[in-house]
């Protein structure tokens, strides 16, 4: 009997991850360096780990309110008071999600009508355009560039808007790219926003590994706070990937919503990872700036070294990835990681994984220790340098 | 902090020649600045970090509070230099509280620990009283958990 029939149509049509066939073939070979992860090389920093021990100990195996545990939801409050100056009432503007991945999820799926249209940059996180292709909306894709520093930019997002866009999605600093926006350019989004009526959906996963300036979040430029859906998490900024914990704030009414997708499919957030979570907020900052530390030398390391190597890549403001062109080797990015792979045993994830915008680009991730880097970055040079005397 | 500093305390074994790559500096470069922290008396040395408890020769080690008259014009710094130059002290610092001095002592059996504290160090002038307590265990040393089993690598190798 043929299974497939019972599929729905939109998703046997969905594309499988692009990620999903290169983490096959590199989980097969043997003494390979990854720069392919899109994790910290961190362990969750043993406060917060010692933090979920003991609250096992006490007994702390129930449910929480949908919403999650109000301690958690006041710190929540505090942290991006303190960090991204936004306010917040913790009894019905936060929400407590599995991950940033499910905030944006149940986001979607409480404010895409069928056929409404969802504008995001691209190259960008996998699961964005798939998300909104579940929810039966249509995905618009707004293409950055490396002259930009992969920034969004106003004018690309006029260019791309079309009748009919609801929201846009928005990951600053970005994966795979590690670009972000100036304030300036952000700006300028939030004023196009406002003009087109569109409500904004902001990733800012990575927003403490910001290297240099400050981060600044569209949702507090004017006029932007009662049109946008923060959401953050933990995985990045204090290791927690696994954990699969993060949250949502935005208007009432949003968040209500959300919070009725929320309830009927999750419940509510493990209760334990909320409770390592409010470690996280209340006593993890000095981790947290002892991981940027090294992720920022890790970088300037890595972006050093693409660019002396001949794969010219921009300098990524923030998040742990470097995203070099590898359009000098005269190979396609898919050709590149596959026989970069073959030849010198280092994977790296071709840019088109992330978007048609992707080509010509590989993510290397530098969330990896020097001694690996160093290494890599070797391989990297050998494989470039046999291509070019090979041709 | 100096780079180089901070790269040999989160870079593990990092080989100078490495170093020179990450911090982009010339190998000659990386051995100057080490030199020159060591000039200044900021990096010290190097040393190996052990788990005795799995070397045959297991070494006794004690931990020594000791209460001293402070002298005028030197106050607690001589005598605190002169306890740091025998060989068995490990580590000697100047303390807040119930007693000035704590002493980190090893020897190689408990008799010689033993004589050490009666023989040189309660006999200093100015030395009022030792209280010695022998380490039964290490747990942690210097940053290095000593028994627990080595965290797992978990990760995979591609992921989004």
């Amino acid at each position: 009997m043929d299974s497939n029939r019972f599929i729905a149509r939109h998703v046997s049509t969905l594309p499988k991850s692009g990620i999903r066939d290169f983490f096959e073939i590199v989980a097969k070979m043997r003494d390979v360096i990854s720069l392919g992860i899109g994790e910290p090389d961190f362990v969750t920093p043993w406060r917060i780990r010692e933090a979920a021990i003991f609250a096992l100990e006490k007994g702390k195996t129930h449910y929480t309110s949908n919403l999650g545990l109000i301690e958690l939801r006041r710190a929540i409050c505090r942290y991006v008071g303190e960090h991204y100056g936004l306010s917040y009432d913790p009894e019905n503007q936060v929400l407590v999600t599995v991950g940033v991945s499910e905030a944006i999820d149940i986001a979607l799926r409480a404010l895409v009508n069928p056929g409404d249209k969802v504008l995001f940059h691209q190259p960008c996180y996998v699961s964005y355009h798939p998300s909104v292709t579940l929810t039966h909306g249509v995905g618009v894709p707004v293409p950055t560039m490396a002259a930009d520093h992969f920034a969004l930019t106003a004018a690309a997002l006029a260019a791309a808007w079309q009748p009919g866009c609801k929201l846009l999605l928005l990951n600053l600093p970005c994966n795979p790219t590690g670009g972000t926006c100036s304030e300036e350019q952000l700006g300028q989004i939030a004023q196009f926003c406002v003009e087109k009526d569109l409500l904004v959906i902001t990733d800012e996963i990575y927003s403490e590994l910001t290297f240099e300036g400050q981060h600044v979040s569209i949702a507090r430029l004017p006029g932007m706070t009662e049109r946008t859906i923060f959401l953050h998490g933990f995985s990045k900024a204090f290791a927690m990937t696994g954990w699969r914990i993060g949250y949502a704030c935005g208007p009432a009414p949003l968040i209500d919503a959300m919070m009725k997708v929320h309830q009927y499919s999750m419940m509510c957030a493990s209760i334990l990872s909320q409770e390592a979570a409010i470690e996280a907020l209340l006593h993890g900052e000095d981790d947290v700036k002892r991981m940027r530390e090294q992720y920022h030398r890790r970088r300037d390391f890595v972006v050093r070294r693409f660019n002396e190597i001949g794969l010219s890549c921009h300098l990524p403001r923030g998040s742990f990835y470097a995203f070099p062109s590898v359009a000098a080797t005269g190979l396609g990015e898919r050709e590149f990681a596959f026989n970069l792979l073959e030849r010198e045993r280092v994977a790296v994830v071709p840019g088109s994984a992330f978007g048609e915008n992707g080509r010509g680009f590989v993510r290397a991730s530098f969330a990896t220790g020097y001694d690996q880097l160093v290494e890599a970055c070797r391989r990297i040079e050998r494989f470039v340098a046999a291509r070019g005397s090979g041709r | 902090m100096n780079p180089v500093l901070k790269l040999l305390l989160e870079g593990g074994s990092l080989t100078t020649v490495q170093m020179a790559q990450v911090l982009n500096l010339t190998e000659a470069e990386v051995n100057q600045q080490l030199e020159q922290l060591k000039q200044q008396r900021i990096f010290l040395g190097w040393r190996p970090v052990l788990n005795l408890s799995k070397e045959d020769a297991g070494a006794v080690r004690a931990v020594i509070e000791v209460r001293i008259t402070p002298e005028r014009g030197g106050g607690f710094n001589r005598f605190a230099e002169r306890i740091s130059r025998f060989d068995e002290v490990e580590s000697c610092y100047l303390m807040s509280g119930g007693y000035d001095l704590l002493v980190f002592v090893t020897g190689a059996s408990l008799q010689r620990v033993a004589a050490f504290v009666s023989e040189k160090l309660s006999t200093i002038a100015g030395v009022l009283s030792t209280s010695t307590h022998f380490l039964l265990r290490s747990y942690k040393e210097q940053g290095y958990l000593m028994d627990a089993p080595a965290e797992e690598n978990g990760r995979l190798t591609v992921t989004p």
